[in-house]
């Protein structure tokens, strides 16, 4: 099923909880969790370590399902508790995108061709994958790096090309896991304002798990979560401070 | 994109020490079989070579290739008789091993039939056939006894007139071909004292018989020459080649031949499967375990190899399912690999086998369909040594990228 880009959120979840063991071993990292987030839109996700931020992400990114809850993403439901009601790794192929701290490009590829083996394995021809590849690395600033393995780049330069790794399929929903915490402070808002760039210009929804308290005003509404429950903190891109406390829960 | 091409590209200096490694395993491989064709050959290179259509040997034996075996010199004769023969030659085979300048001279002593046989079928690489009845001979090149070159054997001194290329016995020692009244002299020699000591022998045996009392001159012939004793056989040979008319119905005359108590009579390819039944056998069953081992080696150290391989992509590999990778392209990546490294290293086997099969001591033959037949289990291990590497790939989970 293809998700309907035009007018449903970029993903919504509802009532998520993860618990991990059982009996005297049970944790529940994630409780009751429900979010939506909206096309073109930015969202951050901070909260202390072992916050349930990571488990969240991996719940929505249909990497790790959750013990119950549903997720619905573009539109499509995507996950029953931990029954899948698509092929999840196909789906995840066609409609997410995934950043993570470390850029984590294939090392024996180059920047160009981690980038078209996104687009490869979904089946887009070579030519039209490079093409591609070219336009986005020309638009995140690294095109002349294209022919560069990974270990020639800088950290920066790599966490642009898994930018542009991410974005290769036209994803509905960009997750991002603390994408700037190897980069300084300059580079991390430059990846930052790279997000609300994609997500602006090419209409997918973005969460980042981040800890960088210093480019929060970059997103559109910012989560906190805490002992595996969530809370929306601020909105800040708007100018005006969200308050705290309320639901979070989509609407 | 091919991602096996690539990833052995960024690790070439790796993939290449692997591809070396297994390389020269199954350059052993196919060296063993190499090995076993050359015993083969090398063994049946007389048999096949001398051009005998009924090998007659001694009586209830398997024929001078498995055993000792004496048939009178005479017998050819008898056999010349038979209707639908051609020729009858006699056949002596024996080893002996000397010293020559220092070193150990070990060859298969062949002997010719003077005059029939001046060996002009042996294939010569210089020089020529026998051209008299004593005191020649043609060696083997792995003999290294230069053409012209003297050397004695037993009482006499044989002069080196031809040189031949690979004829070597079933042992891998050299041939050397002499007429068979010289091969049965080198066989039968004894030294001065012995021969003494055994006429004065026959003389003290004669004195203990009556005959001897009554009749003087046989005490006086008793200790003369062996061959002025008619009670005394001549010595023998060690078969009888028999050569049949065209046309001839060799089972027919196999069936007359075999009719005599005295005699056994095998066809060249029953004297062929007999010596290949006996000590061949074991060498090629010996060679075949080895190979087998070999084989095993190389899989499980291409096993162990690819399954390094794909650990070290651990961390590639769950970040491709988490990018929504199909199995078939991460499995397409390790067999890939390991069809790349079976391949190469085959080649690079057969490259290598080029110059140093040789140089070993002994014949290595290898023929299409060993290579073909390689080329399969080569094919076989690599997906057979893949499938570990396969099982760890596919038992990675996409979040190990967030570890």
């Amino acid at each position: 099923m293809k998700p309907d880009h035009s007018k449903a959120p970029a993903i919504e979840a509802f009532n998520l909880t993860k618990v991990y063991g059982h009996g005297n071993t049970e944790v529940v990292a994630m409780n009751d969790v429900s979010l939506c987030v909206k096309q073109s839109e930015v969202v951050a996700l901070l909260g202390p370590s072992g916050a349930g931020k990571s488990t969240l992400l991996t719940a929505v990114g249909l990497i790790n399902p959750p013990t119950s809850g549903r997720i619905v993403i573009g539109g499509v439901p995507v996950l029953d508790a931990d029954r899948p009601l698509v092929d999840l790794r196909s789906f995840r192929r066609k409609h997410l995108g995934f950043v993570f701290q470390k850029a984590n490009l294939i090392p024996f590829l180059t920047a160009a061709e981690n980038v078209q083996i996104a687009m490869e394995i979904n089946d887009v021809t070579p030519r039209d994958a490079h093409r591609r590849t070219m336009e986005l690395l020309d638009y995140l600033g690294v095109s002349d790096r294209a022919n560069n393995l990974p270990d020639a780049l800088s950290g920066g330069q790599q966490q642009r090309v898994a930018v542009a790794r991410a974005l290769a399929n036209h994803p509905s929903l960009v997750l991002a896991d603390e994408p700037t915490a190897a980069l300084d402070s300059h580079r991390g808002r430059q990846v930052m304002e790279l997000f609300r760039k994609v997500a602006h210009e090419q209409g997918a929804g973005v969460i980042v798990v981040t800890h960088d308290q210093r480019a929060l005003d970059i997103f559109d509404r910012i989560f906190e979560m805490e002992d595996g429950r969530l809370r929306l903190g601020l909105t800040v891109a708007g100018g005006q401070p969200a308050p705290r406390g309320i639901r979070d829960t989509p609407e | 994109m091919n991602l096996a091409t690539k990833d052995i590209g960024h690790n070439l200096g790796r993939f290449a020490l692997t591809v070396v490694g297994i390389g020269l395993l199954l350059m052993l491989v196919m060296g063993m079989g190499g090995i076993y064709r050359g015993l083969i050959a090398e063994a049946t290179l007389l048999i096949d070579t001398i051009g005998a259509d009924l090998w007659v040997v001694q009586g209830s034996t398997r024929g001078p290739f498995a055993e000792i075996s004496r048939v009178p010199a005479n017998l050819e004769d008898r056999i010349r008789a038979v209707p639908g023969v051609a020729g009858a030659r006699r056949f002596v085979s024996h080893t002996v091993q000397r010293e020559h300048h220092g070193r150990s001279l070990r060859m298969v002593v062949q002997g010719l039939a003077w005059p029939e046989d001046h060996g002009e079928w042996i294939p010569l690489v210089v020089g020529r056939a026998l051209g008299q009845a004593h005191y020649e001979m043609i060696a083997d090149r792995s003999l290294r006894l230069p053409l012209g070159e003297q050397i004695e054997l037993g009482k006499d001194v044989y002069e080196i007139v031809g040189i031949t290329k690979g004829m070597v016995g079933s042992g891998g020692d050299g041939l050397a071909f002499f007429t068979v009244s010289d091969a049965q002299a080198i066989q039968f020699n004894v030294p001065g004292e012995a021969t003494r000591l055994e006429r004065a022998a026959r003389r003290s045996r004669a004195e203990g018989q009556d005959i001897g009392q009554v009749q003087p001159l046989l005490l006086e012939r008793a200790d003369g020459p062996t061959r002025g004793l008619p009670v005394l056989a001549p010595p023998q040979v060690s078969a009888v080649l028999v050569t049949l008319q065209p046309g001839a119905d060799a089972a027919k005359i196999a069936a007359t031949l075999a009719g005599w108590p005295d005699i056994t009579v095998y066809t060249t390819q029953q004297q062929i499967d007999l010596l290949l039944s006996g000590m061949v056998d074991k060498s090629r069953r010996q060679i075949g375990l080895f190979r087998v081992l070999l084989v095993i080696i190389s899989t499980i150290i291409m096993a162990l190899t690819i399954y390094t391989l794909t650990l070290d992509k651990v961390h590639d590999i769950a970040l491709l399912k988490l990018i929504g990778a199909r199995n078939t392209v991460i499995v397409g990546l390790i067999l890939q690999e390991a069809l790349i490294i079976g391949t190469l290293g085959y080649g690079l086997a057969w490259w290598l086998g080029q110059f140093a099969f040789p140089k070993f001591p002994r014949l290595v033959v290898i023929e299409t369909s060993d290579l073909l037949w390689l080329a399969g289990i080569v094919l076989g291990i690599s997906v057979l040594a893949s499938l570990l590497g396969i099982w760890e790939a596919m038992r990675v989970e996409p979040n190990k990228v967030l570890s």
